[in-house]
């Protein structure tokens, strides 16, 4: 520990704040980086991480709060800004030309040049250079799009040692590697961190972030929640520090939903072995009349990825599912819609509203798709439809002819899950039905998710908000590395029993 | 046994140079496939009539289409960055007018060809700061400068001007080079490409070009000034509208309104016959030259029948639905590569 007060940090945030209309996304948050360590940035989505990285790569401006590299303050207006203080970023999504060779995005903007032209023999030589200190030995003069994401994402490191990078931040780099590749980037990261350079590491793979982390800060909601050495902090108070476990009042939603539930006839769906290559190992789900059941699991465990396979969004390779006992075939969404199962999805900008499209609009959406377009929906049946869901949801403001678009996150989820309700399923699965939407709104709506499973709704609920899923779940499906690893009834569980057993349990291996 | 050994090793070899050749120059295919098929025209032209191949003919098909063949070079540099510009013809109509009218009005030609490149860049500039700054589509924005060019055109002049300029007539002038003959117009093209490839090629700038057109979000970030290069590819468009609106008037000895009428459409069809992607990130600036001879042999061809020139237009429709069709063949084999 005193090593670290002893090294000056080559990166330093204090005071970090940003922010976007209605939301706090920094909320003075410190950072600091020390030159030759790699560092982990830790958090659930919207917790910060990236609008943190984008503040340090010149994408963000603030607020407020400094940013120091090297002893100087800086100001960043662009990225070149960031890279020219010796700052480089590589992407999840590899930020590359894929048009141009190989060499060439390593050196663009930075080549060769003799009288004024760009010497392509020298600038070549600059490239593989680079490339062999990295022990990759490809043809530069390839097109880049005929490597690997592997291979590209190593030729963004090449190019970030061009820039003489002192802080080298790779976001989520190893989400889209298999195992020998990511252990040759980790190869390259460790040798990186041996020459001096300050490596700012983030990935939801927390086998991975304990494997390479010297050192691991935490964020939460926009704040800083904690540093710490990665040898002595546990991965279960890692969990705890990312989810939080901030007291509420919602205990009547809990009693609600804390009763019995009947598994003694046919489950509403049925799922054996259900599962897709490099997506999810395959997984067993029952899910009976009424019954809440909930998924957790850290952001990439593989949630999300079930219930899109359940909904026919994307098409599994193994397994069958079961409705009321009937095997059936669901390829499609549309399947899904007949067999009575609605998804509202976890990304509601993008999958869910339409944001030119008035509320009254977006709610009947889903009606009309189960029908089909060649049956229009009399204006009466929409009217009654849109003024019941309107008040039983409580959504603000009370005028249904308002573009979506201008609604708050809470309100326009309150307007989805309406959308799916008329629509009369007997299975609605809602991921993230409760991100980045406030309190009150968050209670609005798992108040009326308890209500509807009493009424004999069967739900899947996926949040990462654990505290919520217990709540309001009778029963829990964990799963983590995209495997399911246990199920859980919620009664015989508490917040610390769930983190752990989604840190610790047994099943988790060391292979992924 | 040694013997299989050395085949294996041999036909190894070869395969890996067969991948190491169409990694590197994969994108230059496009561009085989105009020369092909401009040889094919030029040889099944001579074979069907005899006297095709004549250096008169040769000659002309560069001094005709050299107009064409600037404005080709300009709309290169911006398809590579997957943008577009519609307003060129109009441009060019509108540099020659005010040109011819200009010299008619006794300003001496030495003032009147900066004059007449400016105005061509000042549209260019125009039609760049509206796609970059006011994020307006390129089809959109350059289709303001088409109307903005032709309604500025006929303000200056409802009808022709002729022009007497010794200048001007001079860079008609035919140079004969034994059989052959040049005209400075046709040297004035022959250098815009010349100079445009070198730009393209051995430059940041036309690096940054190429960079763009394959991502624009990628080059961003990586630090490569993307608002400067969007803007100055339009601006160079421009600035060669009004260097063939200069070459068009020499070469007509006049200034007319109405010249280059559908003239852009003609541009890009050159420019993705040669080779150029309209999604950008590739392309080649000699390519849209060989695109240029393509469209200039298939119209000597046609009036040599005989035909209708509309003929031409039919011809070269085709032409681009088959480069188009190769053209998206050859990206989705390369992206399946990752």
């Amino acid at each position: 520990m005193s090593a670290d007060t002893e090294v000056q940090p080559i990166v330093k945030m204090c005071g970090i704040t940003i922010a976007f209309p209605g939301v706090l996304a920094l909320d003075g948050v410190e950072f600091r980086l020390l030159p030759g360590e790699v560092h982990s940035l830790m958090g659930e989505n919207g917790a910060g991480k990236s609008t943190l990285i984008k503040a340090l790569t010149g994408v963000y401006s603030l607020d407020s709060g400094t940013i120091t590299v090297a002893g100087r303050e800086r100001r960043f207006e662009a990225t070149a800004d960031a890279q020219a203080a010796g700052i480089s970023t590589v992407y999840q999504e590899v930020n590359l030309c894929a048009n141009l060779s190989v060499g060439e995005n390593v050196m663009l903007g930075h080549e060769k040049r003799k009288y004024g032209a760009i010497d392509w023999r020298a600038t070549y030589a600059e490239a593989e250079k680079h490339l062999a200190g990295l022990g990759l030995e490809i043809d530069s003069r390839a097109q880049l799009a005929r490597n690997s994401i592997a291979i590209q994402q190593l030729v963004a490191i090449a190019r970030a040692m061009v820039l003489d990078a002192k802080v080298l931040i790779l976001d989520e780099p190893t989400s889209s590697l298999d195992r020998g590749e990511v252990e040759q980037l980790f190869g390259v990261i460790r040798d990186l961190r041996d020459t001096g350079v300050a490596i700012l590491f983030v990935s939801h793979f927390l086998e991975q972030v304990y494997e390479i982390s010297d050192r691991i800060t935490v964020l939460r909601n926009g704040k800083l929640v904690g540093e710490h050495v990665a040898k002595d902090f546990p991965k279960d108070a890692l969990v705890a520090e990312m989810i939080g476990r901030e007291l509420d009042d919602l205990a009547a939603i809990s009693d609600r939903a804390d009763r019995a539930i009947d598994r003694s006839g046919t489950p509403v769906l049925k799922a054996t072995g259900i599962g897709k290559r490099g997506v999810l190992s395959p997984a067993d789900l029952e899910v009976y009349k009424g019954e809440v059941v909930g998924f957790a699991g850290l952001l990439g465990s593989g949630r999300t990825e079930l219930v899109r396979l359940l909904y026919g969004a994307d098409r599994s390779e193994t397994g069958e599912i079961q409705i009321d006992g009937k095997s059936v075939r669901i390829h499609t969404p549309r399947h899904a819609i007949d067999h009575g199962i609605a998804l509202s999805s976890e990304d509601r900008r993008a999958e869910g509203v339409v944001a030119d499209l008035t509320v009254a609009e977006n709610m009947i959406l889903g009606i009309q798709a189960r029908r089909g377009w060649l049956h229009p929906i009399s204006k009466t049946e929409k009217d009654a439809v849109v003024k019941e869901y309107m008040s039983a949801l409580g959504v603000r403001p009370a005028n249904p002819n308002v573009p979506i678009g201008n609604l708050s996150g809470g309100n326009q989820q309150k307007v989805l899950l309406a959308r799916w309700l008329a629509t009369a399923p007997e299975l609605l699965m809602l991921d993230e039905p409760t991100r980045g939407i406030d309190v009150g709104a968050k209670a609005d709506i798992q108040r009326k998710v308890a209500e509807l499973s009493e009424k004999g709704l069967s739900v899947i609920f996926v949040s990462s908000e654990l505290e919520e899923v217990l709540r309001i779940a009778q029963r829990v499906l964990v799963l983590r590395d995209r495997r399911a690893i246990g199920e859980i009834e919620s009664h015989s569980v508490d917040l610390d029993g769930l983190v752990d057993y989604i840190a610790n349990s047994e099943e988790v291996s060391v292979m992924r | 046994m040694s013997t299989t050994d050395t085949t294996a090793r041999q036909s190894t070899d070869v395969a890996t140079t067969i991948s190491t050749f169409t990694g590197r120059y994969v994108s230059l295919l496009p561009t085989f496939a105009a020369i092909t098929i401009l040889i094919a025209l030029l040889v099944g032209a001579e074979l069907y009539f005899g006297n095709f191949l004549t250096p008169r003919n040769v000659s002309a098909l560069l001094l005709d289409n050299a107009y064409l063949m600037v404005l080709a070079v300009g709309m290169t540099f911006v398809i590579v960055t997957a943008g577009i510009d519609l307003s060129v013809g109009s441009v060019m109509a509108f540099t020659g007018i005010l040109g011819a009218s200009l010299i008619a009005s006794g300003i001496p030609v030495i003032i009147v060809i900066p004059v007449m490149l400016v105005a061509g860049a000042a549209i260019g500039l125009l039609i760049g700061v509206l796609v970059q700054y006011f994020n307006v589509q390129p089809f959109i924005a350059s289709l303001a400068g088409l109307f903005l060019g032709r309604g500025l055109a006929y303000v200056v002049s409802l009808n022709s001007i002729r022009v007497e300029d010794p200048v001007l007539v001079w860079m008609r002038t035919r140079i004969p080079l034994g059989d052959f003959y040049i005209a400075p117009t046709g040297i004035i093209a022959i250098f815009t490409v010349i100079i445009g490839a070198l730009v393209m090629h051995f430059t940041r700038f036309g690096r940054t070009v190429y960079a763009v057109g394959g991502s624009e979000q990628s080059t961003r970030l990586m630090g490569l000034n993307v608002a400067r290069t969007k803007v100055m590819v339009y601006v160079i468009s421009g600035l060669c509208g009004g260097l063939a609106g200069l070459l068009l008037t020499a070469y007509t000895g006049a200034g007319y309104p109405r010249n280059g009428i559908g003239t852009e459409l003609d541009v890009i069809a050159v420019v993705v016959i040669g080779g150029t992607l309209l999604t950008g990130g590739r392309g080649y600036v000699l390519g849209s030259m060989i695109g240029v001879f393509v469209f200039g042999t298939i119209k000597t061809i046609i009036s040599f029948m005989g035909a209708e020139q509309s003929w031409t237009h039919i011809i070269v429709g085709v032409l681009l639905l088959v480069f188009v069709v190769v053209q998206r063949a050859i990206v989705s084999r390369s992206q399946q590569k990752e």
